[in-house]
C-alpha cells in the first residue's frame, strides 16, 4: 500500500515536471490558465496521497485549500481576466522553443544535483520529489523571464507557488496550518492586486506587453 | 530447439501480419474519416500486385538502387527478429541489443537515402534531406528512451528490460511516463505519419516518405512498401514491449502463445486505433516546426532519464 | 491588555476606520493618530522590556528580546513621524490634482495594513510568519508605488510586485528547507518553526540542508533588502511612488528584510559552525556598496539617488553584519537605527523640494534656501549626515564598521573606502546646488512638515555624539544575540 502511495506521489511529481515544461513551451494564454489548473489539481491529488500515507490531517485542510484556491478560485479569476481584458486569443512570439527547453533541461540537472544530497538526509519517505519540486521552481522562474506580456509572467509567478507548496508537501509534509493560511491569503490577495493592476496597466498603454514597460533605465 | 522455434515465429509474424496492421490503420483512418476504406487486407493486395509487376528502372539508376530494397527489408526484418513480440526467449536479441536496433533502423534510412539521391531527381533529393533531418533529430530522441528503459532494467538487451518490467512486481515507473510520451512523438516522426509526414498524399511541399520512393516500381516498390510496413510493426511491438509488455511470454510454449498471440493482436489492434486517432485529430506541422517536435520528444527523454536518477524509479 | 496587542491592534484597526473614512479631509489626522497610538505602545513595550528582558507572547508565536525591541520602536517612530510628514504632503498631492480621495483612502489605510506587517514580521516568533508578514509588506505598498497610476509608476510597481515576489518566494523555499532541518531535531510536540526553539538546537541542525537554506533566505530576503544584483526594483519603487512610501520603504523595510535576514544568519552559523553565512553577506554586501556608490555617479532623479545611497548603506550593514563580532555587530544596529532615521528625514526634506520645484529631476531644482531656508537647511543637514560627516551618528556606524574591517578584513578596507568616497563626491555635487544657488521653485500652499526632519536629524546628531546607556546595553545585548 504504502509502496503504491510513493510510486503515485512520485508520478505526481514526474508530472508536475511534465507540466512546467509544457508550460514553458505554451504560447497561447488560455491554455496556459488550463495547464496551470491542472497543475494545481496535480498538487492535490499529491497531497492527499501523502496525507493519506503519512495520516497527517492537517494535509487534508491543505489540500481543500489548494483545491478551492488553486484549481477553482484561481484559474476562475485569470479566466475573466483573460475574458475582460479580451486578450483571449492572444499568441506570443517565443524565441526558440527548443533551445528554451535545452537551458530547461540544464536547469533541471542542476536543481536535481542541488536536491540530491538535501534528499539523501531528508526523513520524508518521497526524498526525490525535492529536487523535483526545485526544478519546478526554477523552471517557472526561467518562464517569467521569457516571457514578455504581463498574464504569463503572472501564470509563472503562481506556477513557482504551487511548486514551493508541493515541496513543503512532499519534503515536510506541509508546513504547520497558521504559515499555510498565510500562504494561501498573501496568493490570494497577490492575485486580485495582480488583476486590478493588469486592469491600470491595459488601461495606461492599451495593452499587456510588458516590453511598454522597459522605460525606466539608467540614463 | 524450442529458442529456435520461439526465433523463428518471432520472424514470421511481423512478416506476415505488418501489412495487416498497415491496412487496419489505414481502414481506422478512413472510417473516422466518414470513408468506406478499403478493407484491413488491400496492402496485402497491394504488394501481391506489385510482386507481379515488372520492375522499371531509370536510366541513371546505378546498383546501389537496385540493392537498396533488398537492404531495407532486410535491416528492418532482422530489427524485428530482435524485438520480443510474443516470447523474450529470443537466441537473436543476445547478439544486437537497443543500441544495435536504433543502429539497424538507422542502416535502413541510409540505404533508402542514398537511394533516392542515386536517380539524380529534385524530389529524391527533397525527400532524402528531409529524412536525414528528422532521422537526425529522432534517433538521439529514441535513444533517450531506450536508456531510460534500460535504466529500469539494469540491461540494454531488450528481452531484460522486457522481464524486469513485465515479471517482477508490479510498479509505477515516473520515467517510463516521460519515455513513453517521448516515444510516441518518435513514433510518428519515424513512421511518417501525420503531425511530420503524411503517407497519404504526394503533395509535393510535404511529402518525405513517399519522395524517396518515388522512383521505385515493381518488386523493388514492394519491398519499399513491404520494408515500411514492417518499420511500423516494429515501432508498435517495441512500444509494446516497453511500456506494456504484460502477456509476453518467457518461453515460446504452445501454451505461453495462446495467451501472448491474443494480447499482441488486441494490444496492436489499440495502437492502430490510437494512431488513426492521433492522425485524424491533428494537423500536419511546417516542415520547420518539425525540429521544434523532435525536440520535445529528446526533451521529454532527457526528463524520463533523469527523474529515474532522482526517483530511483 | 499587554502593550504587544496594543501594537497590533492600533494599525489594524487604524487601517479598518481609515478604509471606511479615509477619503475624509481629516483622515489625515486619524492617520497620524493612529500611528502615534501604535508608537505610544511600542514605547510601553520597550518599557516593559527594559525592565523585564525578554518576552514570549500568545502561546510562544511571539518573541521581543533585545534585538528586535529597538527596531520595533524605531519602525513605530518613523511610522508616526512619516505620518505626520504625509498630512501636508498628501493634501498638496491632492490639491495638484495627482491624488483623489479615493486614492486617498487606498493611501492611508495601506499604510496602515504596511505598520502592521512591519511590527507582525518583527516580533513573531514563527519564522513562517514572518514569511508571510514579509509577502504582506510587499502587497501593501505595491498598490501605494502606482497609486498616481502614471505609466512610469506602474512599471515600477509592476517592477516591484514580480522581482520582489519572485525573490521572497526564493526565501520560502529556504524556509521550507529550513522546516525540514528542524523537524529532524526539534523535540516532539514543539513547533519547529519557532525561532527560540530552532534557535535552541541550532548546533544539531544538518549542516548540508542549512546552507542551503540559508543561500535561498538570503537570496529571498535580500531581494527585500535590496543587495545588488537584486536591487533593481528599488530605485524605481522608490522614485516612483509618493515620497512617504519611499521614506518607510528605505527607513523601515529595508531594516525589517535585513532583521529576517541576521534572524536565519545566527541559526545557520550555529549549525555550520563556520563562517559560511558570514562570507556570503559580506560578498553581497560589498557588491552593494559599490553597484550602490558607482550607480549613485548616473542619477538626474533625486528620489532615485538617494534611493541608491539606500542600496550603499544596506550593503554596508550587510557587510557589518557579515563581519561578525561584538564590535561590527553593533556598529551595524546603530547604523540600521541612523540609517533609517536620517534617510527618512532626507525622503521627507526631498520630498518638499520637490514639491516645490514641481519636478524630481535635480537640474530643475535651484536654490532652495532662498524660498524656504528650512528645507534647504534640512536637506543638506540630511546630505551631510548620510554621508558620514561628524558629529552625526552615520559617522560614528561607519567609523566602527571601517575600523573593524581593518582589522577583520583588511583587503575589504579600500574597497569600503572607494564606495564611500564615491558616493560622497557624486551626492554632494548633486545637493549643494540644489540647496544653494540661483533658485528656481516656489512657495507650498501649505506649510511643509519640518518637524519631523529635525527629529530624526537631532536624533542621528544624539547618536553620533552619545549613546545612553540604556540603548547602549541594548545595542551590546543585541549584538551579543547575533554573534558570529
Amino acid at each position: 500500500m504504502t509502496t503504491l502511495s510513493i510510486q503515485l506521489v512520485n508520478l505526481f511529481a514526474a508530472f508536475l515536471l511534465l507540466l512546467a515544461f509544457a508550460m514553458l513551451a505554451q504560447r497561447r494564454v488560455l491554455t496556459l490558465v488550463n495547464l496551470y489548473a491542472l497543475q494545481g489539481l496535480t498538487v492535490v491529488a499529491a497531497t492527499t496521497v501523502v496525507a493519506h500515507m503519512t495520516h497527517q490531517e492537517h494535509l487534508y485542510y491543505s489540500a481543500i485549500l489548494t483545491l478551492l484556491l488553486k484549481v477553482i478560485l484561481i484559474p476562475w479569476v485569470l479566466h475573466r481576466l483573460i475574458k475582460r481584458l479580451n486578450v483571449r486569443w492572444d499568441i506570443e512570439t517565443l524565441i526558440n522553443i527548443p533551445s528554451t527547453m535545452l537551458v530547461g533541461i540544464v536547469l533541471v540537472v542542476f536543481a536535481f544535483n542541488l536536491a540530491l544530497p538535501i534528499s539523501k538526509l531528508s526523513t520524508s519517505v518521497v526524498p526525490g520529489t525535492l529536487g523535483i519540486a526545485l526544478a519546478c521552481i526554477l523552471l517557472s522562474f526561467m518562464m517569467m523571464i521569457t516571457r514578455s506580456k504581463a498574464l504569463p509572467q503572472v501564470i509563472g509567478f503562481l506556477a513557482m507557488e504551487n511548486a514551493l507548496f508541493f515541496a513543503a508537501t512532499s519534503a515536510t509534509y506541509g508546513m504547520p496550518m497558521v504559515v499555510e493560511l498565510g500562504i494561501a491569503l498573501d496568493v490570494l490577495v497577490g492575485v486580485f492586486i495582480l488583476g486590478v493592476f493588469l486592469f491600470q496597466i491595459s488601461e495606461q498603454f492599451e495593452s499587456l506587453d510588458i516590453r511598454n514597460l522597459e522605460n525606466l533605465k539608467e540614463e | 530447439m524450442s529458442r529456435a522455434f520461439s526465433q523463428l515465429i518471432s520472424i514470421l509474424t511481423p512478416i506476415l501480419l505488418a501489412p495487416l496492421l498497415l491496412g487496419w490503420v489505414n481502414q481506422m483512418r478512413a472510417w473516422l474519416s466518414n470513408r468506406r476504406g478499403p478493407g484491413v487486407l488491400q496492402p496485402y493486395r497491394m504488394l501481391h500486385k506489385l510482386f507481379n509487376k515488372d520492375s522499371v528502372m531509370a536510366d541513371t539508376a546505378s546498383s546501389l538502387f537496385r540493392f537498396a530494397p533488398y537492404a531495407v527489408f532486410g535491416s528492418m526484418l532482422l530489427a524485428n527478429a530482435i524485438i520480443p513480440t510474443l516470447s523474450t526467449d529470443l537466441p537473436l536479441a543476445s547478439a544486437a541489443d537497443a543500441i544495435a536496433l536504433v543502429g539497424l533502423f538507422a542502416l535502413a534510412r541510409i540505404f533508402i537515402s542514398l537511394a533516392a539521391m542515386d536517380i539524380g531527381t529534385a524530389f529524391g533529393t527533397l525527400g532524402a534531406r528531409r529524412e536525414m533531418l528528422v532521422g537526425f533529430l529522432a534517433e538521439p530522441a529514441l535513444l533517450t528512451v531506450l536508456f531510460s528503459a534500460s535504466l529500469i532494467g539494469q540491461s540494454t538487451a531488450l528481452p531484460t528490460i522486457v522481464e524486469a518490467v513485465a515479471h517482477k512486481h508490479f510498479a509505477i515507473y515516473p520515467s517510463l511516463v516521460f519515455a513513453g510520451m517521448a516515444f510516441i512523438l518518435v513514433f510518428l516522426a519515424e513512421n511518417a505519419r501525420v503531425p511530420v509526414d503524411n503517407p497519404a498524399t504526394h503533395l509535393e511541399l510535404t511529402m518525405i516518405h513517399e519522395a524517396m520512393i518515388l522512383e521505385y516500381s515493381g518488386r523493388h516498390l514492394a519491398l519499399m512498401e513491404w520494408a515500411a510496413s514492417l518499420k511500423l510493426f516494429a515501432y508498435s511491438t517495441l512500444g509494446i514491449a516497453l511500456f506494456l509488455p504484460w502477456g509476453i511470454g518467457q518461453k515460446a510454449t504452445p501454451s505461453s502463445l495462446l495467451l501472448a498471440l491474443p494480447s499482441l493482436a488486441l494490444k496492436l489492434a489499440l495502437i492502430g486505433i490510437v494512431l488513426a486517432l492521433v492522425e485524424t485529430f491533428s494537423a500536419k506541422l511546417r516542415i520547420f516546426r518539425v525540429p521544434e517536435f523532435l525536440a520535445t520528444a529528446f526533451l521529454l527523454g532527457v526528463i524520463g532519464m533523469l527523474t529515474h536518477i532522482l526517483l530511483g524509479a | 491588555m499587554s502593550p504587544l496587542v496594543l501594537v497590533f491592534i492600533s494599525p489594524l484597526i487604524g487601517a479598518i476606520v481609515l478604509a471606511l473614512v479615509g477619503h475624509r479631509p481629516n483622515g489625515r489626522d486619524i492617520n497620524v493618530i493612529f500611528s502615534f497610538f501604535t508608537f505610544l505602545a511600542s514605547v510601553f513595550l520597550t518599557a516593559r522590556i527594559v525592565a523585564h528582558g525578554s518576552v514570549f507572547a500568545l502561546d510562544r508565536q511571539f518573541f521581543i528580546d533585545s534585538l528586535n525591541v529597538f527596531l520595533v520602536t524605531l519602525t513605530a517612530l518613523i511610522g508616526f513621524t512619516t505620518s505626520i510628514f504625509s498630512r501636508p504632503y498628501m493634501r498638496i498631492e491632492e490639491e495638484r490634482g495627482k491624488m483623489t480621495p479615493n486614492r486617498m483612502r487606498l493611501y492611508f489605510s495601506m499604510y496602515q495594513l504596511f505598520s502592521f506587517c512591519m511590527l507582525l514580521a518583527l516580533t513573531t516568533n514563527n519564522m513562517g510568519i514572518l514569511w508571510v508578514a514579509m509577502e504582506a509588506a510587499t502587497l501593501t505598498t505595491v498598490l501605494l508605488v502606482s497609486v498616481y497610476r502614471t505609466p512610469a509608476s506602474l512599471e515600477a510597481a509592476w517592477k516591484y510586485f514580480i522581482l520582489c515576489g519572485v525573490g521572497i518566494a526564493q526565501a520560502l523555499f529556504g524556509t521550507i528547507l529550513l522546516y525540514m532541518a528542524a523537524q529532524k531535531v526539534v523535540g516532539h510536540g514543539q513547533n519547529p518553526l519557532l525561532w527560540t526553539n530552532l534557535n535552541a538546537v541550532k548546533f544539531h541542525l544538518n549542516p548540508v540542508i542549512m546552507s542551503l537554506a540559508f543561500v535561498f533566505l538570503l537570496v529571498g530576503y535580500g531581494t527585500k533588502v535590496g543587495l545588488a544584483p537584486l536591487h533593481n526594483w528599488l530605485p524605481d519603487a522608490h522614485a516612483e511612488g509618493p515620497t512617504p512610501i519611499s521614506a518607510v520603504l528605505s527607513g523601515l523595510l529595508l531594516n525589517v528584510a535585513l532583521y529576517a535576514v541576521i534572524r536565519c544568519k545566527v541559526l545557520t552559523d550555529g549549525a555550520l559552525g563556520n563562517h559560511f553565512a558570514g562570507h556570503l553577506m559580506i560578498g553581497f554586501g560589498l557588491l552593494s556598496v559599490l553597484v550602490g556608490a558607482f550607480s549613485l555617479l548616473r542619477q538626474r532623479d533625486i528620489k532615485r539617488m538617494f534611493s541608491y545611497s539606500s542600496i550603499e548603506h544596506m550593503g554596508l550593514m550587510t557587510f557589518a553584519f557579515g563581519m561578525g563580532g561584538p564590535i561590527a555587530n553593533f556598529a551595524g544596529l546603530l547604523h540600521m537605527t541612523v540609517h533609517a532615521l536620517t534617510k527618512s528625514a532626507i525622503f521627507y526634506a526631498v520630498g518638499h523640494a520637490a514639491q516645490k520645484a514641481g519636478s524630481q529631476i535635480m537640474d530643475q531644482i535651484r536654490g532652495l534656501i532662498k524660498i524656504s531656508p528650512t528645507v534647504g537647511w534640512g536637506l543638506m543637514m540630511g546630505t551631510l549626515a548620510i554621508l558620514g560627516m561628524p558629529p552625526f551618528g552615520v559617522f560614528a556606524s561607519e567609523f566602527l564598521i571601517l575600523t573593524s574591517a581593518m582589522r577583520q578584513l583588511p583587503w575589504a578596507t579600500p574597497i569600503l573606502l572607494l564606495g564611500l568616497g564615491v558616493a560622497f563626491a557624486a551626492i554632494f555635487s548633486r545637493v549643494q546646488p540644489m540647496v544653494f544657488g540661483e533658485t528656481s521653485v516656489k512657495r507650498l500652499p501649505h506649510p511643509p512638515a519640518l518637524l519631523p526632519v529635525f527629529i530624526h536629524l537631532g536624533l542621528a546628531l544624539m547618536l553620533g555624539l552619545y549613546i545612553p546607556t540604556y540603548l547602549n546595553t541594548w545595542f551590546l545585548q543585541a549584538a551579543k544575540i547575533i554573534g558570529g
